[in-house]
C-alpha cells in the first residue's frame, strides 16, 4: 500500500523527528569524534593500535573501569532505593523540595565535591576505590531517584492491591509486581549510572589516588601527557565500543521489559503515611538521603563561611566585586551560566523533545528505533577529552567555525543534557491513550493538530521536568564550556575553578561559596519546573 | 507543516545560520586572538590598555590546562585558533617547537629582559614570566612542635620529618612533575631514585592535584589538612597574606629556597595567524612594564623584565630565588615520559 | 450513504476482515453484532480512516475515502470507555471539534450548550470530566462526537462500560437522538439486546466476515445458519431445523410415562423463563414459557412443539 503504515503520522513529522536529532548527533557528536580518532589513528604516534589493545595496562584500565562502573551502579541504586521508594509512594510535606534538592549534587564540579569528601571521609577510606564508589553514589543518586521515583509515582497501586487480594505476601508482591513493573525505569536509571561512572574522571583521580586509572584518565594522559594520539584515539574506541555495548544491552533490555499502560495519575497514586510505621519509613527513607547527600554538602557550605578561625558572610560580599581571578565579577558569572544553560537548554528540549516523539512514535518498538534511542546516549560515554580535541579539528572553518560561534556551548552542553529529555518525555508520551489522538483526528484534527492539541499539553509537565533537568546539567557542564571560555564570560563551573586554582584562604572561600550559589541556583530552578502544571488536571 | 514544525525548523536553521554568519571573512582583523590555558588571567584595566593602545579588541581563547591548550595548538597547527599561543613552559618547550606551531618573532622588547630566560635562541617563543615551584611550610606547624622546618630536600628523608610531606603527582599535575624534575635537577639521572624511595619511607602522600594537595592536604592553607610540607609555588606565601582577613603581619607561610625549581611560561606567534601583526603587537604589550607588573597579582608568578616592580608584598612575603634548580628542555621532553614512568614504579606500584 | 466495498485486513497473515461489505443509508442506524474478535471493532477503525485496508474501498457519497485522512473524512467516532480530553472541561471536550472545524467563539459556545442540553447535561460545561460518572463521561462523547454534525457517527461498543440500568436508559436516550437528529450511524456492540433495540437494520460479523445482515425481525425469524442462531440465543438445533423456544409448550407430567423429559434449570429473562428440558433421548431442549406458575427443576414435564416455530436451515 502507498503511505504511511499509521494514518495518524505524517511521512514529514516522521522525517522531522528523527531527522533533526540525527542531523545533531552526527555534526555535533560523530563527526568531530571522527575527526579526532581518524587524525590519531592515521597520523603519528608511538605505538601501533595492536600494541594499545594487547598492553596489559590497558586490560587492567578497562577492567577496573567496567567493575568500578558496575559496582557503582548497583551502590548508587542501593543507596537510592529507599528514598525512591517514598517519593513513589507517598504524599509529603516537601516532597517537591526534596526531590528538587536530590538534584544538586548531580550538577557540582567533580572537584569541589572530590575536595568535600575528602574533607569528612576518615583517613582509612578517604583513598581507594571504597572512596570512588561512595563519590559515584553522591553524584549519581539524583538519576535513580528522579528517573525511577517519577516512574514509581505513576504506577498503579491497584495492581500490587489485586496481588495481594490473592494471597501474596509483601515481599512476594514487591519483586514479583513492584519490581517487574519498575524494571524499565530501573534499567534506564542503571544505565545512565553506568554511562557516567564509567567515564568518570575528575573523582577516579582524586579520590582513587594515583593507582586507579579509568580508561578515560588514560586517554587524557595519553592524548595530553604522553602526546601519542594513536594510543588515546585506540582507547577512546575501546571507551566508545563498551558504551555502545552497555546502551545496546540496556535498551534491549528496557524495551524487553516494558509492560504498556499501568499508569495512572501521580495524585491517584501517592498517599499520606497513615500509620507510625509509615511515617517511621518516609522519615527514614528521606532521613538517610539528606545525611548522605547533605553531609559534603554541608561542608562546602561551611567553608563557604570559613574566614580565618571564625565565619562570615566576607566571601559571598566578595562575589560582587571584581576580582583578579576573573575579567568579570563572581555575581557575573552567576548570570552567564544562566543565559548558557537556558541556551541550551531550548536546543536540548527541542531536539531531545522530537527524539522522544520519534521513539515514543513507533508503537511497537523497532530494531532501528532502539538504535536511535541508543545513539543519542553516546554523548553520555564518549570521552569529553577527545570530543573537545575532535571540536578544535573538525570545526575550524566556515561554516562551523566555533572560534567565531558562542553559541556551540550551549550546543555542546545540549548534547549531554539531550538524552535525560528523551528519556523523561518518551515515557509520558508513550503512555497517552492512542484512543485519545484518534479521537481527535475523527473530530477533524490534522496530524500536526493532534500533537499540538493532545500530545503537547499532556506532556507539557514532563517537558518542564525535563527542561528543569537539562537546565541544571548544563549549569554544572564544565568541559565543554572549556571550549569557548571567554574570560569575559566565565561561567559558574569556570569561576570556581579559577579560584580554586589559587592559593589563599579568601579565594578558596569564595570557590566554596560560588558552589553555594551554584547548588542554590539548580535547587531553584529544578523547584520551579516541578511546580509547572497544566491549569486543569495535567496526567502525569 | 503546520505553524508549529516551520517555527521549530525556523529555530534549527537561524542556529546554523548564526554560525555561518559569525564567520565571515575578509579585510583588515580588528581583533587579536590569544590562545591560552585556563589559568591565565589579565587585570582588566590592562586588558583594556592594550586594546586602547593597539587598536585591536582582545579576544582570549582559553582551552583546557597548560597540556590540552598545547595539544591543540598542535592539532591545528597551521591553521590555528587564535593568533597568539600562551602558556607553554619550559617542561612542554621542546614539545611545541618540535610541533611547528611558531612563526620566529624577536621583539624589540627583548633587550629589557633577563637573558637566562630565554631559551629559544631562534626566537619562535619569547619568556612572558617565570614562577618556581618550590616546597611552602607551615611556620606555625612546626613553631608549635619546637621543631626547625626543614631547608633542603634531604632533609625531608630525615625521621625528624615523617610523614609531613604531600606532593601531587607527576602524572596528572605540573608542580607535580616540576618536583620530580627538581629533585632529577639535584640528585643526578641515576640518584633521584634513591631519593624517592627515602621519600617513600618517611611517609610521602601523593595526590592528584595542586588543588588537593594545598587546598585540602597542607595545614598552612584554609583547608587545615594535617600536611605541613606542600609542593606549591615561590609566590604562595604572598597570597596567603593578601588573601587574608586580617592580613597577618608575617606570612603563615614560606618556602624551603633550595628545593625550587623553575618554570618559564612563554608566549610565540601561531603559524598561520590570522592577524600575524596583531600577534607581534601583543607580543610586545606581554614584555611591556604594564603587563609584566601584573602579572605578579594576577597569576601569581614573577616577571622577566628587569625592571619591572614588585607589588609591596610579593617584596616582602616571596622569595625569588637567586639560583633555582634547572633541566634543559630538550631533556625533559627526551625523558619526561620514562621519568614519569619509573616514579610511578618506584613511588605508587 | 456510506459503504463498505470488499474490504480486506490482515493482521500477521490472519484475515481480521475477509472481505466484507456493508451499506449504511442516510439517517439509518445499521448495528454489527458480534463475539469480542470478530472484526467488528477493525471494521469502525477502517471506515474511520485509522487502520488502512489490505484492499477494498470505503465510499461516501459515491466518494472514495481511501485517500482522505481520518480528519477530513467528516466521521464521527465515540469510543468505548470515552477517550475524553482530561486536560479539558466538559466544555471543552464538546467544543474540540468545532475549534478544529474553525468555528467562531461565540457560535461554539452556543452549540455547546446545545448539545449538553440534548444530551442531558444542561450546565455541566465548566465541569472536570475526571469528576464525572461512567454515564456522563459517555453522554460528554456521544455530544462531542455530534457536535461537528458528522455525516456518518461511529460508535464503539458505547455501552460495554456501564451498568446494566445505565445502560437500559443510555439506551433509549440513544434510540430517541437517532431518531430526533436522523443520524447516519454504525454501532457496533456485542450485545444482542442493544443491536437489536437500536438497529434499523442489523448486520451479523463473524471471524472477520459479515455473515447476515437484515431487519431485526428478518434476522430472528431466519437465521441464516446453525451459528448465528446460537448466536441470537437460539439453542434448539436439531436435523438441520431450529425450534424457536417460544413455540415449545411444557406442562408438568403426572407420572414417569406421561412425561417426555426432566427439567434441568429454570433461568428468568425479563418477563419469560427459560426452561431447559433433558429429553428421554439424552438431547436438551430450551423453551421460553410466559405463565408465572412454570414447572421447576427436577419437574418432569410433557413437551409439545407449535409446526409454526420450526425453521428449516437453508
Amino acid at each position: 500500500m502507498d503511505g504511511p503504515r499509521d494514518p495518524l503520522s505524517s511521512r514529514a513529522w516522521r522525517a522531522l523527528t528523527y531527522g533533526v536529532p540525527l542531523a545533531f548527533l552526527a555534526i555535533f557528536f560523530l563527526y568531530p569524534l571522527a575527526a579526532i580518532v581518524e587524525r590519531g589513528l592515521f597520523s603519528g604516534g608511538e605505538s601501533s593500535a595492536l600494541d594499545v589493545i594487547t598492553d596489559p595496562v590497558t586490560r587492567d584500565v578497562v577492567w577496573f573501569t567496567v567493575w568500578q562502573a558496575v559496582a557503582s551502579t548497583a551502590l548508587t541504586i542501593a543507596v537510592a532505593f529507599p528514598a525512591t521508594y517514598v517519593l513513589g509512594r507517598f504524599a509529603f510535606p516537601g516532597r517537591s523540595v526534596v526531590r528538587a534538592v536530590v538534584t544538586v549534587p548531580f550538577v557540582l564540579p567533580t572537584v569541589v565535591v572530590a575536595l568535600a569528601f575528602l574533607a569528612i571521609l576518615p583517613e582509612s577510606l578517604e583513598r581507594g576505590w571504597i572512596a570512588i564508589l561512595v563519590a559515584h553514589a553522591f553524584f549519581n543518586v539524583a538519576v535513580v531517584v528522579r528517573v525511577v521515583g517519577t516512574f514509581w509515582a505513576n504506577l498503579d497501586p491497584r495492581v500490587s492491591e489485586a496481588a495481594a487480594t490473592l494471597g501474596a505476601a509483601p515481599m512476594r508482591r514487591f519483586v514479583e509486581i513492584t519490581l517487574r513493573l519498575l524494571a524499565p525505569a530501573l534499567a534506564a536509571a542503571a544505565a545512565i549510572v553506568f554511562l557516567f561512572s564509567f567515564t568518570s574522571f575528575g573523582i577516579v583521580l582524586i579520590l582513587g589516588g594515583p593507582r586507579y586509572a579509568t580508561l578515560e584518565a588514560e586517554i587524557y594522559n595519553q592524548a595530553v601527557r604522553i602526546f601519542d594520539l594513536r594510543a588515546a584515539a585506540v582507547l577512546s574506541l575501546v571507551q566508545l565500543a563498551c558504551v555502545a555495548l552497555a546502551v545496546w544491552v540496556t535498551t534491549r533490555l528496557e524495551a524487553r521489559l516494558a509492560v504498556r499502560g499501568q499508569l495512572r495519575a501521580e495524585r491517584d497514586v501517592l498517599r499520606k503515611p497513615r500509620t507510625l510505621g509509615e511515617k517511621a519509613i518516609v522519615l527514614g527513607g528521606i532521613g538517610g538521603l539528606a545525611v548522605f547527600l547533605g553531609l559534603p554538602l554541608a561542608v562546602l557550605v561551611e567553608r563557604s563561611f570559613a574566614v580565618g578561625d571564625g565565619h562570615s558572610l566576607e566571601a559571598y560580599r566578595a562575589l560582587a566585586r571584581p576580582t583578579a581571578a576573573l575579567l568579570a565579577t563572581p555575581w557575573e558569572a552567576v548570570v552567564n551560566s544562566i543565559v548558557y544553560a537556558g541556551a541550551a537548554t531550548v536546543i536540548a528540549v527541542v531536539v531531545g523533545g522530537l527524539a522522544a516523539f520519534a521513539v515514543a512514535g513507533s508503537g511497537r518498538r523497532s530494531r532501528g528505533t532502539r538504535l536511535f534511542d541508543g545513539a543519542l546516549m553516546l554523548p553520555l560515554g564518549a570521552s569529553a577529552v577527545m570530543l573537545g580535541f575532535g571540536f578544535v579539528i573538525a570545526f575550524d572553518r566556515a561554516p562551523i567555525d566555533f572560534r567565531s560561534a558562542p553559541w556551540i556551548v550551549p550546543v555542546v552542553q545540549a548534547l549531554v543534557a539531550i538524552p535525560f529529555v528523551v528519556r523523561i518525555v518518551a515515557p509520558t508520551l508513550r503512555a497517552i491513550d492512542e484512543r485519545l489522538r484518534a479521537a481527535a483526528a475523527m473530530l477533524g484534527a490534522s496530524p500536526g493538530r493532534v500533537r499540538r492539541e493532545i500530545d503537547l499539553p499532556i506532556v507539557t509537565r514532563a517537558l518542564a521536568i525535563a527542561a528543569g533537568f537539562a537546565f541544571a546539567i548544563s549549569l554544572g557542564e564544565f568541559g565543554a564550556t572549556v571550549f569557548l571560555a571567554r574570560p569575559d564570560r566565565p561561567t559558574l563551573p569556570v569561576a570556581i575553578f579559577r579560584f580554586l586554582g589559587r592559593p589563599g584562604e579568601q579565594n578558596a572561600a569564595q570557590a566554596y561559596a560560588l558552589a553555594v550559589v551554584l547548588m542554590a541556583v539548580t535547587a531553584v530552578s529544578v523547584f520551579l519546573a516541578e511546580r509547572i502544571r497544566l491549569r486543569r488536571g495535567g496526567w502525569i | 507543516m503546520t505553524p508549529w514544525h516551520n517555527a521549530l525548523v525556523a529555530t534549527v536553521v537561524s542556529a546554523l545560520a548564526l554560525g555561518a554568519a559569525g564567520c565571515g571573512g575578509g579585510g583588515t582583523p580588528t581583533s587579536v586572538v590569544l590562545v591560552t590555558h585556563d589559568s591565565f588571567v589579565v587585570s582588566n584595566s590592562v586588558k583594556k590598555a592594550f586594546e586602547r593602545e593597539s587598536g585591536l579588541k582582545l579576544r582570549i581563547l582559553q582551552s583546557g590546562d597548560a597540556g590540552e591548550a598545547l595539544t591543540k595548538a598542535l592539532l591545528t597547527a597551521g591553521n590555528p585558533q587564535g593568533d597568539v599561543l600562551f602558556g607553554v613552559d619550559n617542561n612542554l618547550l621542546s614539545r611545541a617547537l618540535d610541533g611547528d606551531l611558531f612563526e620566529p618573532y624577536e621583539s624589540p622588547a627583548l633587550a629589557d629582559l633577563d637573558p637566562q630566560y630565554v631559551l629559544d635562541p631562534e626566537h619562535r617563543v619569547t619568556p612572558v614570566d617565570h614562577g618556581e615551584v618550590c616546597l611552602n611550610y607551615d611556620k606555625a606547624w612546626f613553631a608549635e612542635r619546637g621543631l626547625t622546618p626543614p631547608a633542603s630536600l634531604e632533609d625531608l628523608t630525615d625521621p625528624r620529618y615523617k610523614g609531613v610531606l604531600v606532593v601531587e603527582n607527576p602524572a596528572t599535575s605540573t608542580p607535580g612533575l616540576a618536583f620530580l624534575l627538581a629533585t632529577i635537577a639535584r640528585y643526578g639521572k641515576s640518584g633521584w631514585q634513591d631519593y624517592w624511595r627515602k621519600l617513600r619511607q618517611n611517609g610521602v602522600l601523593v595526590v592528584d592535584g595542586w588543588e588537593d594537595a594545598y587546598n585540602v592536604r597542607f595545614s598552612g592553607s584554609a583547608g587545615k589538612g594535617n600536611r605541613p610540607v606542600v609542593v606549591s609555588y615561590a609566590s604562595s606565601p604572598p597570597a596567603e597574606v593578601i588573601f587574608r582577613t586580617p592580613r597577618p603581619a608575617e606570612a603563615p607561610t614560606a618556602v624551603v629556597e633550595s628545593s625550587c625549581f623553575r618554570q618559564i611560561e612563554f608566549a610565540g606567534v601561531l603559524r598561520g595567524a590570522r592577524n600575524e601583526d596583531g600577534a607581534r603587537k601583543l607580543i610586545d604589550f606581554m614584555l611591556s612594564k604594564r603587563f609584566q607588573e601584573d602579572v605578579p597579582l594576577s597569576m601569581f608568578v614573577f616577571p622577566v623584565v628587569r625592571d619591572a616592580a614588585l607589588p609591596p608584598e610579593f617584596e616582602r612575603f616571596a622569595v625569588v630565588p637567586s639560583s633555582p634548580l634547572e633541566l634543559p628542555p630538550a631533556e625533559i621532553e627526551a625523558n619526561r615520559d620514562r621519568w614519569v614512568g619509573e616514579w610511578t614504579d618506584l613511588v605508587i606500584r | 450513504m456510506l459503504r463498505a466495498d470488499d474490504v480486506n485486513v490482515r493482521f500477521d497473515g490472519k484475515a481480521a476482515l475477509d472481505g466484507v461489505s456493508l451499506d449504511v443509508g442516510d439517517g439509518e442506524v445499521v448495528t454489527v453484532l458480534g463475539p469480542s474478535g470478530s472484526g467488528k471493532s477493525t471494521l469502525l477503525r477502517v471506515i474511520a480512516g485509522l487502520q488502512r485496508p489490505d484492499s477494498g474501498h470505503v465510499l461516501l457519497d459515491g466518494e472514495d475515502l481511501s485517500s482522505v485522512p481520518p480528519h477530513r473524512r467528516g466521521i464521527g467516532l465515540v469510543f468505548q470507555d470515552h477517550a475524553l480530553f482530561h486536560h479539558h472541561d466538559v466544555a471543552g471536550n464538546v467544543a474540540f471539534g468545532l475549534r478544529m472545524r474553525g468555528d467562531a467563539k461565540n457560535e461554539v459556545e452556543s452549540r455547546v450548550r446545545e448539545l449538553l442540553d440534548l444530551v442531558g447535561l444542561a450546565g455541566f460545561e465548566r465541569r472536570s470530566v475526571a469528576t464525572l460518572s461512567g454515564g456522563e463521561q459517555q453522554r460528554v462523547a456521544l455530544a462531542r462526537a455530534l457536535a461537528p454534525q458528522p455525516h456518518v457517527l461511529l460508535l464503539d461498543e458505547p455501552l460495554g462500560a456501564l451498568d446494566r440500568r445505565l445502560r437500559d436508559r443510555l439506551l433509549e436516550d440513544l434510540a430517541r437522538l437517532f431518531e430526533e437528529l436522523r443520524v447516519t450511524a454504525l454501532y457496533v456492540t456485542h450485545d444482542q439486546a442493544e443491536a437489536f433495540a437500536l438497529g434499523d437494520r442489523v448486520a451479523i460479523m463473524r471471524s472477520g466476515r459479515v455473515v447476515q445482515a437484515g431487519s431485526p425481525d428478518g434476522l430472528w425469524a431466519r437465521p441464516a445458519d446453525e451459528d448465528v442462531a446460537r448466536f441470537l440465543g437460539l439453542g434448539n438445533v436439531r436435523d438441520g431445523a431450529i425450534v424457536r423456544p417460544e413455540a415449545v409448550t411444557v406442562a408438568r407430567a403426572a407420572n414417569r410415562e406421561a412425561a417426555d423429559g426432566v427439567v434441568e434449570s429454570a433461568v428468568r429473562h425479563g418477563p419469560t423463563v427459560r426452561l431447559r428440558v433433558r429429553l428421554a433421548s439424552g438431547e436438551t431442549l430450551d423453551a421460553a414459557v410466559s405463565a408465572l406458575d412454570h414447572p421447576d427443576p427436577g419437574d418432569l414435564v410433557a413437551v409439545t412443539i407449535d409446526p409454526e416455530g420450526i425453521i428449516e436451515l437453508p
